[in-house]
Protein backbone atom coordinates (compact mmCIF):
# COMPACT_ATOMS: atom_id res chain seq x y z
CA UNK A 1 0.00 0.00 0.00
CA UNK A 2 3.03 2.36 0.63
CA UNK A 3 4.65 1.72 -2.65
CA UNK A 4 2.05 1.80 -4.03
CA UNK A 5 0.35 4.95 -2.44
CA UNK A 6 3.81 6.61 -3.18
CA UNK A 7 4.34 5.60 -6.78
CA UNK A 8 1.38 6.71 -7.82
CA UNK A 9 2.01 10.44 -5.84
CA UNK A 10 5.74 10.01 -7.46
CA UNK A 11 4.04 9.58 -11.05
CA UNK A 12 1.54 12.14 -10.93
CA UNK A 13 4.58 14.07 -9.81
CA UNK A 14 6.74 13.25 -12.88
CA UNK A 15 4.05 13.63 -14.93
CA UNK A 16 3.13 16.89 -13.69
CA UNK A 17 7.31 18.20 -14.57
CA UNK A 18 7.49 16.53 -17.72
CA UNK A 19 4.64 16.14 -19.60
CA UNK A 20 2.89 18.78 -18.43
CA UNK A 21 5.73 21.38 -17.70
CA UNK A 22 6.29 22.15 -21.71
CA UNK A 23 2.85 23.63 -22.31
CA UNK A 24 1.23 24.27 -18.90
CA UNK A 25 0.76 28.25 -18.75
CA UNK A 26 1.22 31.32 -20.51
CA UNK A 27 2.12 34.39 -19.05
CA UNK A 28 1.62 33.62 -15.18
CA UNK A 29 3.60 33.42 -12.34
CA UNK A 30 7.51 32.06 -12.89
CA UNK A 31 7.29 30.19 -9.62
CA UNK A 32 4.43 27.77 -10.65
CA UNK A 33 5.38 27.15 -14.60
CA UNK A 34 2.64 24.07 -13.79
CA UNK A 35 0.01 26.51 -13.19
CA UNK A 36 -2.40 24.34 -15.92
CA UNK A 37 -2.01 20.75 -13.93
CA UNK A 38 -1.80 22.18 -11.04
CA UNK A 39 -5.06 24.09 -11.02
CA UNK A 40 -6.71 21.11 -12.15
CA UNK A 41 -5.24 19.16 -9.22
CA UNK A 42 -6.60 22.04 -6.97
CA UNK A 43 -9.77 21.68 -8.12
CA UNK A 44 -9.89 17.91 -7.77
CA UNK A 45 -8.87 17.84 -4.10
CA UNK A 46 -10.98 20.57 -3.77
CA UNK A 47 -13.84 19.07 -5.01
CA UNK A 48 -13.01 15.75 -2.74
CA UNK A 49 -12.44 17.59 0.59
CA UNK A 50 -15.78 19.02 -0.04
CA UNK A 51 -17.32 15.78 -0.54
CA UNK A 52 -15.36 13.61 2.00
CA UNK A 53 -12.80 14.46 3.89
CA UNK A 54 -15.10 18.12 5.29
CA UNK A 55 -18.19 16.23 6.13
CA UNK A 56 -16.00 13.48 7.79
CA UNK A 57 -13.80 15.82 9.60
CA UNK A 58 -16.89 18.02 10.55
CA UNK A 59 -18.64 14.56 12.32
CA UNK A 60 -15.87 13.35 13.96
CA UNK A 61 -15.51 16.51 15.63
CA UNK A 62 -18.87 16.75 16.28
CA UNK A 63 -18.88 13.43 17.74
CA UNK A 64 -15.74 13.59 19.86
CA UNK A 65 -15.41 15.18 22.67
CA UNK A 66 -12.86 18.03 22.64
CA UNK A 67 -10.49 16.62 25.26
CA UNK A 68 -9.84 13.42 23.81
CA UNK A 69 -9.50 14.89 20.33
CA UNK A 70 -6.65 17.20 21.65
CA UNK A 71 -5.20 13.80 23.14
CA UNK A 72 -5.29 11.80 19.50
CA UNK A 73 -3.95 15.12 18.02
CA UNK A 74 -0.56 15.20 20.42
CA UNK A 75 -0.77 11.29 20.27
CA UNK A 76 0.56 12.00 16.27
CA UNK A 77 2.15 14.98 16.98
CA UNK A 78 4.55 13.24 19.71
CA UNK A 79 5.37 10.11 17.31
CA UNK A 80 6.45 12.81 14.62
CA UNK A 81 8.57 14.73 17.30
CA UNK A 82 11.51 12.21 16.94
CA UNK A 83 11.84 13.09 13.09
CA UNK A 84 11.23 16.45 13.49
CA UNK A 85 14.67 16.16 16.10
CA UNK A 86 16.55 14.65 13.81
CA UNK A 87 15.52 17.21 10.93
CA UNK A 88 16.69 19.91 13.57
CA UNK A 89 20.34 17.81 14.09
CA UNK A 90 20.62 17.46 10.43
CA UNK A 91 20.12 21.27 9.69
CA UNK A 92 23.02 22.29 12.52
CA UNK A 93 20.51 23.15 14.92
CA UNK A 94 21.59 20.21 17.18
CA UNK A 95 20.07 22.50 20.68
CA UNK A 96 16.82 22.67 19.16
CA UNK A 97 16.63 18.42 18.45
CA UNK A 98 17.71 17.90 22.29
CA UNK A 99 14.66 20.16 22.66
CA UNK A 100 12.33 17.06 20.43
CA UNK A 101 13.88 14.42 21.72
CA UNK A 102 13.48 15.77 25.57
CA UNK A 103 9.89 16.53 24.61
CA UNK A 104 9.42 13.00 22.95
CA UNK A 105 10.73 11.46 26.23
CA UNK A 106 8.87 13.53 28.75
CA UNK A 107 5.26 13.60 26.84
CA UNK A 108 5.55 9.39 26.22
CA UNK A 109 6.45 8.82 29.98
CA UNK A 110 4.78 11.68 32.08
CA UNK A 111 2.09 12.38 29.19
CA UNK A 112 1.45 8.74 29.31
CA UNK A 113 2.41 7.74 25.43
CA UNK A 114 2.05 11.51 24.47
CA UNK A 115 -1.73 12.05 24.96
CA UNK A 116 -0.72 15.17 27.05
CA UNK A 117 1.57 17.57 25.63
CA UNK A 118 3.21 18.52 29.42
CA UNK A 119 6.15 18.89 27.48
CA UNK A 120 5.21 22.35 26.21
CA UNK A 121 3.54 23.42 29.80
CA UNK A 122 7.13 22.64 30.47
CA UNK A 123 8.33 25.14 28.30
CA UNK A 124 9.95 22.57 25.50
CA UNK A 125 7.96 24.26 22.39
CA UNK A 126 7.04 21.83 19.98
CA UNK A 127 8.95 22.86 16.17
CA UNK A 128 7.74 21.53 13.09
CA UNK A 129 10.89 20.59 10.23
CA UNK A 130 10.26 18.05 7.75
CA UNK A 131 13.37 16.83 5.30
CA UNK A 132 12.14 19.69 2.65
CA UNK A 133 13.31 22.32 4.81
CA UNK A 134 16.19 20.54 5.69
CA UNK A 135 17.26 20.41 2.02
CA UNK A 136 16.40 24.26 1.72
CA UNK A 137 18.36 24.89 4.86
CA UNK A 138 21.72 23.49 2.95
CA UNK A 139 19.95 25.71 0.08
CA UNK A 140 18.12 23.79 -2.12
CA UNK A 141 15.61 25.78 -3.94
CA UNK A 142 12.14 24.80 -3.80
CA UNK A 143 11.59 24.43 -7.10
CA UNK A 144 8.31 24.62 -9.02
CA UNK A 145 5.32 25.01 -7.19
CA UNK A 146 3.19 21.46 -7.67
CA UNK A 147 -0.09 20.42 -5.92
CA UNK A 148 -0.05 17.02 -5.33
CA UNK A 149 -3.22 14.79 -5.15
CA UNK A 150 -4.71 14.56 -1.73
CA UNK A 151 -1.50 16.04 -0.07
CA UNK A 152 -2.05 19.28 -1.80
CA UNK A 153 0.48 22.29 -1.90
CA UNK A 154 3.91 21.31 -2.43
CA UNK A 155 6.67 22.08 -4.07
CA UNK A 156 9.39 19.72 -6.28
CA UNK A 157 11.59 19.73 -3.50
CA UNK A 158 9.25 19.40 -0.89
CA UNK A 159 7.00 16.87 -2.32
CA UNK A 160 10.09 14.45 -3.34
CA UNK A 161 10.98 14.95 0.62
CA UNK A 162 8.18 14.15 1.57
CA UNK A 163 7.14 10.97 -0.87
CA UNK A 164 10.52 9.56 -0.79
CA UNK A 165 12.18 10.32 2.96
CA UNK A 166 9.61 11.96 5.43
CA UNK A 167 7.09 9.14 4.96
CA UNK A 168 10.06 6.47 5.41
CA UNK A 169 10.87 7.76 8.90
CA UNK A 170 7.34 7.78 9.65
CA UNK A 171 6.46 5.57 12.29
CA UNK A 172 2.87 4.85 11.29
CA UNK A 173 4.00 3.38 7.85
CA UNK A 174 5.38 0.54 9.78
CA UNK A 175 2.79 -0.66 11.60
CA UNK A 176 2.54 -4.54 11.15
CA UNK A 177 -0.81 -5.14 10.18
CA UNK A 178 -1.67 -3.48 6.58
CA UNK A 179 -5.43 -2.90 7.55
CA UNK A 180 -4.78 -1.22 10.71
CA UNK A 181 -1.49 0.82 9.51
CA UNK A 182 -4.35 2.19 6.66
CA UNK A 183 -6.88 2.43 9.34
CA UNK A 184 -5.15 4.52 11.70
CA UNK A 185 -3.26 6.96 8.44
CA UNK A 186 -6.35 7.73 7.40
CA UNK A 187 -7.41 8.68 10.91
CA UNK A 188 -4.62 10.80 11.30
CA UNK A 189 -5.53 12.42 7.85
CA UNK A 190 -9.12 12.92 9.21
CA UNK A 191 -7.61 14.22 12.03
CA UNK A 192 -5.50 16.79 10.63
CA UNK A 193 -8.58 18.04 8.53
CA UNK A 194 -10.48 18.31 11.70
CA UNK A 195 -7.88 20.63 13.42
CA UNK A 196 -8.07 22.93 10.48
CA UNK A 197 -11.95 23.19 10.65
CA UNK A 198 -12.19 26.35 12.73
CA UNK A 199 -10.35 28.48 10.55
CA UNK A 200 -13.03 27.51 7.55
CA UNK A 201 -13.31 28.85 4.42
CA UNK A 202 -11.54 31.88 5.63
CA UNK A 203 -8.68 31.44 2.95
CA UNK A 204 -11.37 31.29 -0.07
CA UNK A 205 -13.30 34.04 1.29
CA UNK A 206 -10.72 36.00 1.94
CA UNK A 207 -9.01 35.39 -2.15
CA UNK A 208 -9.91 36.52 -5.50
CA UNK A 209 -8.45 33.72 -6.66
CA UNK A 210 -8.32 30.48 -3.75
CA UNK A 211 -5.83 28.93 -6.10
CA UNK A 212 -3.71 31.95 -6.57
CA UNK A 213 -4.31 32.70 -2.86
CA UNK A 214 -3.29 29.20 -1.73
CA UNK A 215 -0.10 29.16 -3.34
CA UNK A 216 1.20 32.38 -2.75
CA UNK A 217 0.39 31.54 0.89
CA UNK A 218 2.36 28.12 0.92
CA UNK A 219 5.11 29.61 -1.01
CA UNK A 220 5.22 32.31 1.97
CA UNK A 221 4.76 30.35 4.62
CA UNK A 222 7.57 27.47 3.46
CA UNK A 223 10.37 30.31 3.04
CA UNK A 224 9.33 30.99 6.51
CA UNK A 225 9.76 27.62 7.66
CA UNK A 226 13.21 27.15 6.36
CA UNK A 227 13.99 29.75 7.97
CA UNK A 228 12.49 29.08 11.14
CA UNK A 229 10.30 32.30 10.99
CA UNK A 230 13.04 34.97 10.93
CA UNK A 231 13.36 34.79 7.04
CA UNK A 232 15.92 37.45 5.41
CA UNK A 233 13.59 40.40 4.16
CA UNK A 234 12.45 39.10 0.58
CA UNK A 235 13.55 41.39 -2.09
CA UNK A 236 10.62 43.88 -3.47
CA UNK A 237 10.48 44.73 -6.54
CA UNK A 238 7.59 46.96 -6.20
CA UNK A 239 8.86 49.12 -3.09
CA UNK A 240 12.13 49.54 -5.28
CA UNK A 241 9.48 51.12 -8.61
CA UNK A 242 7.36 52.85 -5.84
CA UNK A 243 10.10 55.13 -4.66
CA UNK A 244 12.31 55.60 -7.99
CA UNK A 245 15.35 53.85 -6.06
CA UNK A 246 17.11 50.95 -5.52
CA UNK A 247 17.25 50.13 -1.81
CA UNK A 248 19.88 47.13 -1.39
CA UNK A 249 21.55 44.42 -4.23
CA UNK A 250 18.82 41.97 -3.72
CA UNK A 251 16.13 44.12 -4.70
CA UNK A 252 17.87 44.97 -8.06
CA UNK A 253 18.32 41.19 -7.72
CA UNK A 254 14.37 40.51 -7.50
CA UNK A 255 13.65 42.59 -10.43
CA UNK A 256 16.13 40.29 -13.11
CA UNK A 257 14.23 37.61 -11.39
CA UNK A 258 11.40 36.94 -14.16
CA UNK A 259 13.67 36.93 -16.85
CA UNK A 260 15.96 34.02 -15.63
CA UNK A 261 12.54 32.43 -14.68
CA UNK A 262 10.85 32.28 -18.03
CA UNK A 263 12.98 29.42 -19.01
CA UNK A 264 11.63 27.45 -16.59
CA UNK A 265 8.32 28.33 -17.95
CA UNK A 266 9.40 27.00 -21.01
CA UNK A 267 10.32 23.67 -19.17
CA UNK A 268 10.81 21.25 -22.73
CA UNK A 269 13.96 22.94 -23.52
CA UNK A 270 15.69 23.04 -20.04
CA UNK A 271 14.83 19.70 -19.99
CA UNK A 272 16.34 18.42 -23.37
CA UNK A 273 19.27 20.63 -22.75
CA UNK A 274 19.49 19.02 -19.40
CA UNK A 275 23.13 17.04 -19.52
CA UNK A 276 24.76 20.15 -19.36
CA UNK A 277 24.37 22.10 -16.05
CA UNK A 278 23.17 25.53 -16.04
CA UNK A 279 25.83 27.84 -14.76
CA UNK A 280 24.18 31.22 -14.15
CA UNK A 281 26.49 32.94 -16.45
CA UNK A 282 25.01 30.77 -19.06
CA UNK A 283 21.30 31.04 -17.78
CA UNK A 284 22.06 35.27 -17.91
CA UNK A 285 23.62 35.19 -20.94
CA UNK A 286 20.34 33.22 -22.82
CA UNK A 287 17.73 34.92 -20.53
CA UNK A 288 17.35 38.55 -21.57
CA UNK A 289 17.55 37.50 -25.54
CA UNK A 290 15.52 35.07 -26.64
CA UNK A 291 12.01 34.73 -24.98
CA UNK A 292 11.26 38.25 -25.78
CA UNK A 293 11.23 37.13 -29.38
CA UNK A 294 9.74 33.77 -29.05
CA UNK A 295 6.83 34.56 -26.66
CA UNK A 296 4.97 37.77 -27.41
CA UNK A 297 3.40 36.65 -24.46
CA UNK A 298 5.75 37.04 -22.07
CA UNK A 299 6.24 40.58 -22.99
CA UNK A 300 4.36 41.46 -19.75
CA UNK A 301 6.90 40.02 -17.89
CA UNK A 302 9.46 41.28 -18.99
CA UNK A 303 8.21 45.18 -19.15
CA UNK A 304 7.77 44.16 -15.61
CA UNK A 305 11.50 43.61 -15.03
CA UNK A 306 12.99 46.62 -17.04
CA UNK A 307 10.66 49.05 -14.85
CA UNK A 308 12.25 52.49 -15.27
CA UNK A 309 14.31 53.64 -12.72
CA UNK A 310 15.23 50.45 -11.52
CA UNK A 311 18.76 49.63 -12.66
CA UNK A 312 20.11 46.87 -13.12
CA UNK A 313 22.84 45.76 -10.94
CA UNK A 314 24.98 43.19 -12.56
CA UNK A 315 27.11 42.54 -9.03
CA UNK A 316 24.21 40.82 -7.49
CA UNK A 317 22.75 38.64 -10.50
CA UNK A 318 24.41 35.37 -8.84
CA UNK A 319 22.35 35.62 -5.79
CA UNK A 320 19.24 35.55 -7.73
CA UNK A 321 19.43 33.14 -9.38
CA UNK A 322 19.66 30.65 -6.28
CA UNK A 323 16.46 29.75 -6.04
CA UNK A 324 15.87 30.07 -10.03
CA UNK A 325 19.03 28.06 -10.39
CA UNK A 326 18.15 25.14 -8.31
CA UNK A 327 14.72 24.69 -9.12
CA UNK A 328 15.95 24.78 -13.26
CA UNK A 329 18.70 21.96 -11.92
CA UNK A 330 15.50 19.93 -10.00
CA UNK A 331 13.20 19.97 -12.70
CA UNK A 332 15.63 19.01 -15.48
CA UNK A 333 17.49 16.60 -13.15
CA UNK A 334 14.88 15.00 -11.61
CA UNK A 335 13.76 12.68 -14.27
CA UNK B 1 -8.39 53.44 48.99
CA UNK B 2 -8.14 50.76 46.58
CA UNK B 3 -10.46 51.90 45.11
CA UNK B 4 -9.34 55.31 44.63
CA UNK B 5 -6.09 53.38 43.65
CA UNK B 6 -8.05 52.05 41.04
CA UNK B 7 -9.81 54.71 39.95
CA UNK B 8 -6.69 56.44 39.67
CA UNK B 9 -5.23 54.26 37.62
CA UNK B 10 -8.10 53.90 35.00
CA UNK B 11 -8.47 57.68 34.44
CA UNK B 12 -4.33 57.65 33.84
CA UNK B 13 -4.76 54.77 31.30
CA UNK B 14 -7.24 56.56 29.08
CA UNK B 15 -5.47 59.83 29.81
CA UNK B 16 -2.46 58.03 28.24
CA UNK B 17 -3.13 58.60 24.56
CA UNK B 18 -2.80 55.79 22.03
CA UNK B 19 -0.33 58.17 20.19
CA UNK B 20 1.92 58.49 23.15
CA UNK B 21 2.85 54.08 23.01
CA UNK B 22 5.88 52.14 21.95
CA UNK B 23 4.59 50.36 19.30
CA UNK B 24 5.39 47.19 21.29
CA UNK B 25 2.94 48.52 23.97
CA UNK B 26 0.47 49.28 21.74
CA UNK B 27 -0.08 45.74 20.27
CA UNK B 28 0.14 44.47 23.64
CA UNK B 29 -2.86 46.94 24.62
CA UNK B 30 -5.17 46.21 22.00
CA UNK B 31 -4.61 42.45 21.80
CA UNK B 32 -5.43 42.40 25.70
CA UNK B 33 -8.61 44.69 25.29
CA UNK B 34 -9.85 42.65 22.40
CA UNK B 35 -8.87 38.84 24.25
CA UNK B 36 -10.52 40.61 27.21
CA UNK B 37 -13.89 40.91 25.50
CA UNK B 38 -13.71 37.75 23.37
CA UNK B 39 -13.61 35.84 26.81
CA UNK B 40 -16.25 37.59 28.08
CA UNK B 41 -18.57 37.80 25.06
CA UNK B 42 -20.25 34.21 24.34
CA UNK B 43 -22.48 35.84 21.62
CA UNK B 44 -18.77 36.78 19.91
CA UNK B 45 -17.54 33.79 20.67
CA UNK B 46 -20.19 31.88 19.13
CA UNK B 47 -19.61 33.94 15.96
CA UNK B 48 -22.46 37.10 16.09
CA UNK B 49 -21.22 39.16 13.50
CA UNK B 50 -22.23 42.51 14.16
CA UNK B 51 -21.25 42.43 17.50
CA UNK B 52 -17.48 40.91 15.81
CA UNK B 53 -17.94 43.93 13.99
CA UNK B 54 -19.01 46.53 16.40
CA UNK B 55 -15.37 45.65 18.45
CA UNK B 56 -13.37 45.75 15.36
CA UNK B 57 -14.32 48.86 14.52
CA UNK B 58 -14.40 50.26 17.91
CA UNK B 59 -10.84 49.12 19.01
CA UNK B 60 -8.56 47.43 15.83
CA UNK B 61 -9.05 49.38 12.86
CA UNK B 62 -8.39 52.71 14.00
CA UNK B 63 -4.84 51.34 14.36
CA UNK B 64 -4.10 50.10 10.78
CA UNK B 65 -3.20 52.38 7.88
CA UNK B 66 -4.84 50.81 5.52
CA UNK B 67 -4.35 53.01 1.91
CA UNK B 68 -0.64 51.63 3.01
CA UNK B 69 -1.82 48.42 3.09
CA UNK B 70 -3.63 48.67 -0.19
CA UNK B 71 -0.46 50.46 -2.15
CA UNK B 72 1.52 47.76 -0.69
CA UNK B 73 -0.50 44.76 -1.85
CA UNK B 74 -1.42 46.65 -5.30
CA UNK B 75 2.96 47.21 -5.69
CA UNK B 76 4.18 48.05 -8.87
CA UNK B 77 0.43 49.42 -10.45
CA UNK B 78 -0.30 51.61 -7.09
CA UNK B 79 1.28 55.24 -8.74
CA UNK B 80 0.04 54.17 -12.31
CA UNK B 81 -3.61 54.42 -10.60
CA UNK B 82 -5.72 58.10 -10.45
CA UNK B 83 -6.42 59.13 -7.28
CA UNK B 84 -10.17 58.19 -7.13
CA UNK B 85 -9.17 54.63 -8.56
CA UNK B 86 -6.75 54.70 -5.07
CA UNK B 87 -9.48 55.57 -2.89
CA UNK B 88 -11.49 53.26 -4.25
CA UNK B 89 -8.98 50.34 -4.00
CA UNK B 90 -8.68 50.96 -0.53
CA UNK B 91 -11.96 50.76 0.77
CA UNK B 92 -12.95 47.78 -1.26
CA UNK B 93 -9.73 46.30 0.22
CA UNK B 94 -10.54 47.55 3.70
CA UNK B 95 -14.12 46.23 3.06
CA UNK B 96 -12.65 42.73 1.93
CA UNK B 97 -9.90 42.40 4.77
CA UNK B 98 -12.08 43.50 7.84
CA UNK B 99 -14.87 41.31 6.47
CA UNK B 100 -12.78 37.72 6.43
CA UNK B 101 -10.29 38.30 9.37
CA UNK B 102 -12.22 39.53 12.02
CA UNK B 103 -14.35 36.41 11.82
CA UNK B 104 -11.01 34.66 12.61
CA UNK B 105 -11.58 36.05 16.51
CA UNK B 106 -14.30 33.62 17.36
CA UNK B 107 -11.46 30.69 17.29
CA UNK B 108 -9.79 32.64 19.98
CA UNK B 109 -9.31 29.51 22.65
CA UNK B 110 -6.87 30.49 25.60
CA UNK B 111 -4.02 30.86 23.46
CA UNK B 112 -1.07 33.03 25.03
CA UNK B 113 0.44 35.87 23.46
CA UNK B 114 4.11 36.39 23.94
CA UNK B 115 5.64 39.49 22.62
CA UNK B 116 9.35 39.42 21.32
CA UNK B 117 11.85 42.38 22.17
CA UNK B 118 12.44 45.13 19.72
CA UNK B 119 14.78 45.05 17.30
CA UNK B 120 15.01 48.37 16.47
CA UNK B 121 16.81 51.49 17.06
CA UNK B 122 15.14 54.31 19.20
CA UNK B 123 14.74 56.51 16.84
CA UNK B 124 12.73 54.25 14.17
CA UNK B 125 9.87 55.00 12.15
CA UNK B 126 9.05 51.60 10.90
CA UNK B 127 9.22 49.35 12.91
CA UNK B 128 8.27 45.35 13.23
CA UNK B 129 6.63 43.84 16.19
CA UNK B 130 6.64 40.36 16.86
CA UNK B 131 4.69 37.84 18.78
CA UNK B 132 4.43 34.74 18.95
CA UNK B 133 1.16 32.78 19.50
CA UNK B 134 1.50 29.57 22.02
CA UNK B 135 -0.83 26.53 22.24
CA UNK B 136 -0.19 23.30 23.74
CA UNK B 137 0.52 20.45 21.25
CA UNK B 138 1.33 22.73 18.06
CA UNK B 139 4.35 24.69 17.76
CA UNK B 140 3.92 28.25 18.00
CA UNK B 141 2.47 30.24 15.71
CA UNK B 142 4.35 33.87 15.05
CA UNK B 143 2.48 36.89 14.43
CA UNK B 144 4.46 40.05 13.57
CA UNK B 145 2.88 43.63 13.27
CA UNK B 146 4.59 46.08 10.43
CA UNK B 147 4.02 49.19 11.92
CA UNK B 148 4.92 52.71 10.95
CA UNK B 149 5.11 56.54 13.05
CA UNK B 150 2.54 58.80 12.09
CA UNK B 151 1.15 62.28 13.54
CA UNK B 152 -1.77 60.13 14.66
CA UNK B 153 0.23 57.07 16.87
CA UNK B 154 1.83 53.85 15.46
CA UNK B 155 -0.06 52.42 12.75
CA UNK B 156 -0.43 48.96 11.49
CA UNK B 157 0.38 48.94 7.78
CA UNK B 158 1.14 44.71 7.71
CA UNK B 159 0.04 41.49 9.41
CA UNK B 160 2.43 38.37 8.89
CA UNK B 161 0.94 35.39 10.32
CA UNK B 162 3.39 32.39 10.34
CA UNK B 163 5.42 33.70 7.89
CA UNK B 164 2.29 34.73 5.38
CA UNK B 165 1.94 38.18 4.64
CA UNK B 166 -1.75 39.09 4.58
CA UNK B 167 -1.25 42.52 2.78
CA UNK B 168 1.75 41.36 -0.13
CA UNK B 169 -0.07 37.31 -0.07
CA UNK B 170 -2.63 39.51 -2.65
CA UNK B 171 0.02 40.94 -4.94
CA UNK B 172 0.49 38.18 -7.50
CA UNK B 173 -3.77 38.32 -8.11
CA UNK B 174 -3.68 41.85 -8.05
CA UNK B 175 -1.09 42.28 -10.97
CA UNK B 176 -2.84 39.24 -12.65
CA UNK B 177 -6.32 40.72 -12.50
CA UNK B 178 -4.76 44.43 -13.60
CA UNK B 179 -3.17 43.04 -15.91
CA UNK B 180 -6.16 41.44 -17.40
CA UNK B 181 -8.45 44.26 -16.88
CA UNK B 182 -6.41 47.38 -15.84
CA UNK B 183 -6.93 48.81 -12.18
CA UNK B 184 -11.01 49.36 -13.05
CA UNK B 185 -11.13 45.60 -13.64
CA UNK B 186 -9.27 45.08 -10.21
CA UNK B 187 -11.87 47.08 -8.59
CA UNK B 188 -14.75 45.42 -10.48
CA UNK B 189 -13.65 41.66 -9.21
CA UNK B 190 -13.06 43.33 -5.53
CA UNK B 191 -16.66 45.10 -5.19
CA UNK B 192 -17.98 41.67 -6.35
CA UNK B 193 -16.14 39.49 -4.65
CA UNK B 194 -17.28 41.61 -1.31
CA UNK B 195 -20.90 41.50 -2.45
CA UNK B 196 -21.13 38.19 -2.78
CA UNK B 197 -19.16 37.57 0.95
CA UNK B 198 -22.26 40.01 1.84
CA UNK B 199 -24.75 37.95 0.67
CA UNK B 200 -23.26 35.04 2.00
CA UNK B 201 -23.00 35.74 5.57
CA UNK B 202 -25.99 37.94 5.23
CA UNK B 203 -27.87 34.35 4.36
CA UNK B 204 -26.17 32.57 7.06
CA UNK B 205 -27.20 34.99 9.79
CA UNK B 206 -30.94 34.54 8.94
CA UNK B 207 -30.63 30.58 9.26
Amino acid sequence: MMIILRRFLGLSLLTALVGLGGCATTGGNPRDPLEGYNRAMFGINDGLDKVIFKPVASGYKAVIPEFARTGVTNFFANLGDLWIGINNVLQGKVGAGAGDFGRFAMNSTIGILGLFDVASNAGLDKHNEDFGQTLGRWGVGSGAYVVLPLLGPSSVRDGFSQLFVDWHFDPLWYIGNVATRNEVITFRFIERRASLLDIGNLAEEAALDHYAYIRDAFLQRRRSQVYDGDPPPEADPDKASESGEIKDNSAAAQTRLPPAQILTQRGERVITAADEVLTPAREFALAPAEPVAARPEAGDVITAAYEPGVSVNSGSLPAVSDDARTGLAETSLRP
Amino acid sequence: MKFFFGLCLSLFATAVAAQDLAPDALVKKISDEVIDIVKQDKDIQAGHQKKINDLVDAKVLPHFNFSRMTALAVGRNWPKATPEQQKALTSEFRTLLVRTYSSALTTYKNQVIEFKPLRDAAGDTDVMVRTQVKQPGTEPVGIDYSMEKTPGGWKVYDVVVGGVSLVTNYRETFNAQVRDGGVDGLIKSLVSKNRSLETTQASSKSK
